[in-house]
């Protein structure tokens, strides 16, 4: 057998393979290294999406937050059920009437519920009684956006954890990485379970996972979170940047004594609140 | 050859089969469509034949700079503003989906699946 | 090679319309799902994984342990595997495949499953998970088709194979080790969120894995003419005892941890999986069974593979042992570590999750076709055996 000819077939063909193929891979994984900010990538096409990663959009520095005040639910209870009709109508949230198609994105729930690492022994009336508003935490450093394979799930520039619904191939790895509990998954077309369809927002197609946006599509363009509109004057909801030492957010935090849900797991929250 | 009964029969059958969309056509491609423009708007964001070939990575680019580079800047035609939105930009001017988009795109038989989450005008 | 097999007897032709009559059903369930969504499922918000997922992650398993016989064919150079090699490399391709279907049968949007490739997530388990699965099936079928095809030639298969039946074996382990940092990394979620969990993974995939080939090797001695050896299925035996009793060392280290330290989120899944878990006066228990009949198939199965005369005097016992090994683990991995994750939920709230039919029939499919793949590559391999012998 020509040995010499097998000799340099096998140096030429690892050496393809070495060539191209692996740079190819290098390159994509170089690429894809940054973490899943803002725009890590973005078009569907291979160069502008190469190119988008290379020259990020710069963060703004802004870190929208929240700040809860219990009190003010538990004084007017209708409040509550006021910012979840709010956000309901603002993002064409469907309402199914099985629990195992559930989908939402802000909602009231117990005190237990929503701090489970707090003491619950003999507990006071009003906590007893009454409930808590629950709704993604927009981390700082969020594993949902750790979890997902295809950067549908991101943290912007303004630090709010959003989803690109036309990317998200439905795995829900992100559900299960969420320690709060707070994403939802369109286990079958929404369209029929939308009481009133909002023109200014698009329902979801069954196979993708949603959840609370911060309200991405109002504070793009200047306007308060649909919920904390809902609320009113009440200031049961604070909306606001807390990286901004003169905000009013800021300005609440400094004033009461607030808390997280389960800071221990280093996820470092945006929504505090006052118990 | 050998088998050469076998292999052109063969050959001949697979071919026709291949090109059945072309008889069952009668070699006709059929009419071109006319998706029927706006009355009262002129000028789009970009010119037809640039909408034509390349809306759909408009749209792509759209997105992606709203939605995940934030940036939300609006496009100025006849000096009016326009916000960069498939459902509160484009179907303002081309107020019929079945009229305008569905005309060229069951010509070509392509499903885009804007409409599954997007809101298409009323008709 | 592949016109091996399409000669067959009766038999072999009955098993595979058997096997093909269950894909056809999960073919139809499947394009319901399809056209449904998911919602034909049991799953739901607060268990958002259910028996999809939990076959996949089981399937891994089973896929890692054929490497504890290349392992030690090919770096100790023990020769009695020699024949039995090929069925755990081809093992190893029929579970993968079975994998990556479970996964697309799990994809809310199947259809953008590229999108893992278009914008790849170094930071996403997900990510890497898709790469050595990927890689491992690649590495499988080059090898065993290689070495097969040399075997067949009667010469010694070319040397540049080796190399990546080397890669091989690094990559047997990480299949297994990022499958379980799926769930390992995961916050939020104490039953997961634990160190042990990728060695516990391995020991009982190199249990699971060897059990099912012994199994397999005693059916095809009967029904094949194919003699794997006394010694190697002694050796193999050998292997799954010492890893079964590993994994049940890991999960016995899991209750000590969780009941020791007396810390609730530790507790609470195993409390839920073993004893049924109490919350606002009623007591949540459906996997309960299941997860004492993992522990109860386990000591009959490690009985039965240990005891002398089971393991050495009759084939029969040895097979049902192992086959006890098997389901006891498919018990543990393909059932209860999954599912009992996402128990409590996240807001300290329980959720039992029952599989619907519609869901069972993909499963079984998957099965099914995972099998009939799995008939196929054995009857090509035992061609090529028997032709040599010829």
């Amino acid at each position: 057998m020509d040995k010499k000819r097998r000799d340099f077939l096998k140096v030429a063909g690892i050496s393809t393979l070495a060539g191209l193929g692996g740079t190819a891979v290098v390159d994509k994984i170089v690429a894809g290294a940054s973490p899943a900010v803002a725009n890590a990538s973005t078009a569907a096409h291979a160069e502008k999406d190469t190119a988008h990663a290379k020259a990020p959009v710069a963060a703004t520095g802004k870190r929208y937050g929240m700040v809860i005040d219990v009190r003010k639910f538990q004084n007017d209870p209708s409040l509550g059920e006021k910012a979840e009709r709010a956000c309901i109508e603002a993002h064409n949230i469907p309402e199914f009437p099985e629990k195992k198609d559930e989908i939402k994105w802000i909602w009231m729930t117990n005190y237990e519920n929503c701090f489970p690492e707090k003491s619950q022994l003999y507990k006071d009336e009003t906590t007893e009684s009454h409930q808590v508003p629950v709704f993604c935490n927009h981390c700082d450093d969020p594993p949902c956006v750790r979890a997902c394979p295809t950067k549908a799930t991101f943290k912007n520039k303004d630090g709010v954890v959003i989803m690109d619904f036309h990317r998200c191939i439905g795995c829900r790895f992100c559900m299960a990485a969420c320690p709060y509990g707070m994403r939802s998954f369109n286990w079958r077309n929404p369209r029929p379970f939308i009481k009133e369809t909002n023109k200014q927002f698009p329902t979801r197609m069954r196979g993708v996972v949603e959840k609370c946006n911060f309200c991405a599509e109002r504070i793009g363009v200047g306007e308060q979170p649909a919920c904390v509109e809902a609320c009113g004057e009440s200031k049961a909801m604070v909306f606001g940047d807390l990286n901004d030492p003169h905000s009013e957010v800021r300005k609440i935090l400094k004033e009461n004594y607030t808390i997280q849900r389960k800071p221990s797991l280093g996820t470092h929250p945006s929504v505090f609140y006052i118990v | 050859m050998y088998d050469s009964g076998k292999i052109i029969p063969g050959l001949i059958i697979f071919v026709l089969f291949i090109t059945i969309p072309i008889w069952y056509n009668h070699g006709d491609a059929g009419n071109a469509p006319k998706p029927e423009l706006p009355k009262d708007a002129k000028s789009c964001v970009l010119s037809a034949e640039d909408m034509r070939s390349g809306h759909m990575q408009l749209l792509n680019e759209w997105r992606d700079e709203v939605l995940r580079d934030g940036d939300r800047g609006t496009i100025t035609i006849d000096g009016k503003q326009y916000q960069k939105s498939l459902m509160l930009t484009c179907m303002e001017c081309h107020t019929s989906k079945k009229k305008f988009c569905d005309t060229c795109h069951d010509y070509a038989s392509v499903k885009p699946y804007c409409w599954d989450c997007h809101i298409a005008p009323v008709e | 090679m592949f016109e091996k097999a399409l000669k067959g007897n009766n038999y072999y032709w009955m098993w595979l319309a058997f096997l093909g009559f269950f894909i056809g059903i999960a073919v139809i369930c499947y394009l319901r799902q399809y056209f449904y969504g998911l919602g034909l499922t049991g799953m739901s918000r607060d268990v958002s994984w259910g028996l999809y997922i939990s076959q996949f992650t089981f399937l891994v398993g089973v896929a890692a342990g054929g490497v504890m016989l290349v392992l030690p064919y090919y770096i100790h150079n023990y020769k009695v595997f020699g024949r039995i090699t090929i069925l755990g490399e081809f093992l190893a391709i029929a579970s993968l495949l079975m994998c990556l279907m479970f996964i697309m049968a799990d994809l809310g949007q199947p259809l953008r499953g590229l999108n893992v490739l278009l914008y790849p997530t170094p930071n996403s388990m997900l990510f890497w998970d898709m790469c050595v699965l990927w890689g491992y099936l690649i590495l499988n079928a080059l090898c065993g088709w290689v070495i097969l095809t040399a075997e067949r030639k009667q010469v010694k298969p070319p040397k540049w194979i080796y190399f990546f039946v080397y890669l091989s074996i690094p990559f047997a382990i990480s299949i297994h080790t990022v499958t379980a940092m799926l769930y390992c990394g995961l916050p939020g979620r104490h039953f997961w969120l634990s160190a042990i969990i990728a060695p516990r993974f391995l020991a009982s995939a190199f249990a699971a894995g060897p059990a099912l080939i012994v199994v397999l090797a005693l059916i095809l001695k009967r029904v094949a003419n194919f003699d794997a050896g006394k010694e190697a299925i002694n050796k193999m035996v050998t292997i799954i005892i010492y890893a079964a009793l590993a994994n049940m060392f890991f999960v016995g280290l899991e209750f000590f941890v969780g009941f020791y330290s007396n810390i609730p989120g530790h507790k609470h899944t195993l409390t839920y999986l073993f004893f049924g878990l109490e919350h606002h006066g009623h007591v949540y228990n459906n996997l309960v069974p299941y997860m004492w009949a993992f522990v109860a198939l386990f000591l009959l199965g490690i009985g039965l593979i240990s005891h002398p005369y089971t393991r050495k005097q009759s084939e029969l016992w040895l097979g049902v042992g192992c086959a006890s090994i098997f389901f006891s683990f498919w018990l543990d991995k393909g059932i209860g570590f999954v599912l009992g994750g996402f128990v409590p939920t996240p807001l300290e709230e329980i959720v039992e999750y029952y599989p619907t039919a519609n869901e069972l029939f993909i499963t079984i499919g998957i099965w099914a076709t995972g099998f009939f793949i799995l008939t196929v590559l054995y009857k090509i391999a035992i061609g090529v055996e028997h032709e040599i012998e010829a």
